[in-house]
Order: C-alpha cells, then structure tokens, then sequence
C-alpha cells in the first residue's frame, strides 16, 4: 500500500504538477504560440505592405521599362510594317541583314566614336576645371553654377542655340573663328562636320555637369593622405597620378556610366540640328531605332535595333565596372 | 587640389588660374547670352554680327507667340510636367520608404531589380511604349504623354538612401506609439526627408519639362505638343529663318528651368552628383 500509496503520492504530485503546468504553463504557451502568430501575423502584414507600397513602381517599371526589352526581342524576330495583323516570323533575318549591311556598321562606329568622344573629351576637360574650381579664387561658385547650367537646358533649345551659332553665314562660331584666320566650316550642312558639331555642342552641355561632380569628389577627399605624400617630397604630378586620380576612380565611374548611357540615348539635339544627316553622317543607334520604327515603319529592324543598343550597352557598363574593380584592388 | 595652395602660388600661376576661369565661364555663358541678345535684335540687324545688339526690338516675342498654339503648348508642358513630376515622385516616396523600413523577403533582389530599369535606355522602350499606349486608346492624350514616365529609380534610389540615415530610434518612438506605417510616413519620415524630396521633385520637374523624344512619338496634333517639340515643328515647316522670333521662341522654354535652376541650384547640383559620392 505504501508503495501504492507512494506511487499514488506520486501519482498525485504528478497530478497537482500537471495541473500546475496546465494552470501556468498551457497559458504560457498559448501566449507564446500566439506571440509567434502575432509575430508571424505582423510579418507577413509587413509584406503585405511592402508589396503595397513598391506595387505602383514595380508594375510601372515592368510594363514600361522590362516588358519593351522583351517585346523588342520578339519584335525583332519579325518583319512587321505596324499596319498588318499578322507578324511573320522571319528568326534571326533583321540582324543577319542589319550585320552585313555596311551601312549599319558604319552607324554602330558612329555610335561609338560620339560616345567614345564625349567620355574622354568631357572627363578630361571636367577634371581639369574641377580642379580649377577647387582652388581658392575669387567667384569660383559662380563660375560653377555657370558652368553647371547648360545641362539643366532643353536638348531641343540647346540644339536651337547651337544651329544658330554653327550658322556658317551669320553664326557667332563664325565672327570668333575667323578673326583667327580660319574659315567657318558649313557646321551641320557638310557631312565631315556635323558630327563634329553635335560632339561640340553635347560637350557645352556636359562638361559643366561631369566637373561639378569631379567638384564633390575632390571635396571628399582625405587631406592627411596629401599631407603625407607631400612629406614624402612627392610633386604635383606624383600626387595627381597616385592619389587623387586613383581616389577618384568611383566618381570617373559614375561619370563614365551616365555619359555612356546618355549619350547612347542623344536624340533631341540631333533631331533638331540634322535629322541625322546629311544623309547618315550623324545617324547614331537611337536615331536608327526611331528612323526604323517611325519613318520606315519597319518593326523588325528597330527592335533588333534596339536590342543591339541594350547589349552594347551592358557590355559597356559591364567592362566598365571590371575596370573599375580591378582600380579599387590595386588601391 | 586646394591642400597644395597652402604655399603661396606666385603671381603668373594665379593670374593664369583666373584666366582659365574666366575662359570656362565664358564658354558656359555666350550661347546663352547670345540666345538673348538675339531675341531683341531687329530682323533686319540679326545678319550683322554684334556683340551687343545696337536697338532693342522686342517685337520677336509676340512674333514668336503667333507662330504657334503657344499658350496652348505652355499649358500642354506646364500641365504634363507638374502633374508627371507629382505622380513620379509619390510612387518613388512609397517605395523609398518600403526599400527603407518593410522587411520583405528577397528585398535587396527586387531593388537589384529596380536599379536594373536604369540600364535601359530611351531608345529601346520607344516603340513597345508606343505599342502598348496606342492599345490603351491613350495616344496623344495627356495620359499617354504622362504614364511612360511615372516609374522611377533614380528618384527612389536617392530618397531610400536618405531615408536610411535618418535616427532609427524616431521611427521606433513612432512605433511604440502605435502610429501606422503611413502615419509614419506621412508625419514623420517625410517632414524630415524635405530637402530631398524637393531635390527630386526638381529634378523631375526639370526632366519632364525637357523631355522630347516621347512627347515627340505619342503626339500628333499642335493641342498635344509640348514646348520642346514644337521647336522641331517650327523647324521642319518654317524652317528656321526668322532667327530673331525662333531664339524668342527658344526662350520660352529655357528661361523656366534657368529660373527654378538659379533659385534651386544647390539642391539641384546635390541630386544629380549624388550617385558619384554616395552610390
């Protein structure tokens, strides 16, 4: 009995401990479940909202930004006027054509040497005069703002401005240049000139832009770093060459990429100032894409086009951004 | 390099330095000056090249006014500009403050995804855009001009960076106050995002103003034109002949973004070096 009645001891201490932890523990538990539910809940309404909350942007960016990149693939498998109802399959026939098309070609080299132009024309120049600015004279601000202001101008006016200026018979460029004893070129009516011309006037508006970022760059630069060198009896060149350019290479990047990328895109300026002529002397790949799609109504042709630029174009950023590694690990 | 001017620099290097800057100046300057000047020069005078026009004639403005629906067109951009500059700009504040306060799974991947719409450019979107607004029934309506441009990275990318260094323990006060992810936003996070939001509600209002190619293709009619693209019209059917009314005409769409850039150009220069120092 005493062994039952321990064992029923036992078995009563059992009973009053698991009543105990039903009395304490379950409700213990359930406040846990249910925190981890409330937790969960929370969460998951958290999620809700993000959806939510980047919903506009995201169907936005997919419809108007994705979904054009895939459609030109598509496009660019067919030969399609816009007109018809039925888009024939033709497979890879636009871009055979396009790539044996010298003419094609020739825009693509086009394309290249006026980005290529403006890149190390417009950092060259832009270092420079952010370095100017960054020494302590007189009215420097305002020669920044200045300086800054033609990027923020219409690319329509600017090419406004510029055809008048370029105007061989009546244009300023002609009363500056021929003082010096050079004859004013015809500008945007001779095909050697007009691309010259437009990398001219796309420099005006760049070049301002690309310094003040130089601008900010410099600014952040660390001076102890200088002070070391300087002790180290490096000369300007040497500190140039091994510091500051070196430091500066995420801002040569970021400007590399934007004018890359922006003057991939240059449409406004050359549709204003030569319709990207005379006859295809300034026609770039954006002006071949519009041409195609809205004067050729040749669908085929400017979606491949198009897909031809956005490679070329992630090619581009994407080297660019190996260089750019490769700087910041010998750094 | 303003560390080494700590040694003073001899006479001629200064004197060259103001020269250089002079230079830079002017370059920046004369076209646009030049753009002026030749707006008030008598149409007789304008072939004669002068640095400072000798008689004023202002007659090339109202010339330039009848040449086109030009209130009509004024109304077009100032309309597409403000409410496209709004509606971008309202997107972007959402999702800044989803990148930058909701936990989302995967969430660095969709903003990978984001930043990736910036790679594509102008061109490429031209003709599938104009695809898809000409299904809507949209084409050469204000909506159609607007939609295309409502996403927004740029805008985005530079208020989430903002939003991530205000003072978490505000948000968190907000928080345990029970306040709503909205009220958040609304009451706290935006009153003190302010000078960023007005850096990219200027900036996209500058864009849009100056956009071109896509008002360009989605509209066909002078009511639907904007400013930019009229002067190519003007161009293309007049030819630009008339120098003096076609520099006013060009005025009147440099001289607002030169406004709001003169009395905005701080915020203005911030935004858009931004991506160099802070990317």
């Amino acid at each position: 009995m005493r062994v039952s009645g321990y064992a029923q001891g036992e078995v009563d201490l059992a009973a009053t401990e698991s009543t105990a932890v039903e009395g304490t523990a379950r409700p213990a538990r359930v406040a846990e479940t249910s925190g981890a539910n409330l937790r969960a809940r929370q969460r998951r309404r958290e999620y809700a909202l993000f959806a939510a909350f980047v919903a506009p942007n995201v169907v936005l960016l997919a419809v108007f930004s994705y979904w054009p990149v895939i459609y030109n693939g598509y496009l660019s498998l067919t030969s399609w006027d816009l007109l018809s109802p039925t888009k024939p399959f033709v497979g890879f026939a636009n871009y055979a054509d396009m790539f044996s098309d010298p003419d094609f070609i020739a825009v693509l080299w086009r394309t290249l040497w006026f980005s290529g132009a403006i890149v190390v024309v417009s950092m060259a120049a832009g270092l420079a005069i952010a370095m100017l600015l960054n020494q302590r004279l007189f009215g420097r601000n305002l020669v920044r703002t200045s300086a800054f202001a033609p990027h923020i101008l219409s690319g329509a006016a600017i090419g406004t401005i510029w055809l008048f200026i370029f105007d061989p018979s009546y244009g300023l460029l002609k009363a500056v240049i021929e003082p010096i004893g050079l004859t004013s070129p015809a500008w945007m009516t001779d095909s050697a000139w007009a691309l010259p011309g437009l990398i001219i006037v796309y420099l005006w508006k760049n070049i301002g832009f690309v310094a003040v970022v130089y601008l900010a760059g410099l600014q952040n630069m660390p001076r102890d770093l200088y002070e070391a060198a300087k002790i180290d009896g490096a000369g300007s060149w040497v500190l140039f060459w091994r510091i500051t350019f070196p430091l500066l290479s995420p801002v040569t990047f970021f400007v590399a990429i934007t004018t890359v990328i922006g003057t991939f895109q240059a449409f406004d300026i050359i549709a204003i100032m030569t319709n990207g002529g005379p006859g295809d002397a300034t026609t770039t790949l954006s002006w071949y894409v519009y041409q195609q799609a809205f004067q050729a109504l040749d669908a085929g042709h400017a979606g491949a086009g198009a897909i031809v630029m956005f490679v070329l174009l992630l090619f581009i950023t994407g080297a660019q951004a190996r260089i750019m590694e490769r700087r910041v690990h010998y750094r | 390099m303003s560390m080494i001017v700590s040694e003073r620099q001899h006479w001629v290097v200064r004197a060259a330095l103001y020269v250089a800057l002079l230079i830079v100046a002017l370059i920046a300057l004369v076209p646009l000056y030049w753009l002026f000047t030749s707006s008030i020069t008598p149409s007789g005078e304008i072939f004669q090249f002068q640095w400072f026009p000798v008689h004023l004639e202002f007659n090339n403005y109202p010339e330039a006014w009848a040449a086109g629906p030009i209130a009509r067109l004024y109304i077009n951009s100032v309309l597409v500009t403000v409410v496209g500059a709004v509606l971008q700009i309202s997107v972007a504040v959402l999702s800044s403050y989803a990148f930058a306060y909701l936990r989302f799974p995967a969430k660095n991947v969709v903003f990978m995804a984001f930043l990736g719409a910036m790679m594509v450019p102008g061109a490429v979107v031209l003709l599938p855009n104009y695809l898809t607004i000409a299904t809507m029934g949209w084409v050469n309506t204000y909506a159609g001009i607007i939609l295309p441009g409502v996403g927004s990275v740029f805008a985005m990318f530079l208020l989430r960076q903002h939003m991530m260094s205000l003072p978490a323990e505000v948000i968190e006060a907000a928080k345990v106050d029970g306040a709503s992810h909205l009220r958040i936003l609304w009451s706290v996070v935006l009153p003190m995002s302010r000078p960023m939001v007005v850096t990219v509600v200027i900036i996209a209002l500058v864009e849009k103003w100056n956009d071109f190619i896509w008002p360009l293709v989605v509209t066909f009619t002078d009511q639907m034109r904007t400013l930019p693209v009229w002067l190519l019209t003007l161009k293309n059917t007049e030819g630009f002949t008339n120098w003096g009314a076609v520099m006013a005409a060009t005025a009147f769409i440099v001289v607002p973004p030169l406004v709001v850039f003169f009395f905005a150009q701080r915020q203005i220069i911030a935004g858009l070096t931004q991506g160099a120092t802070k990317g």
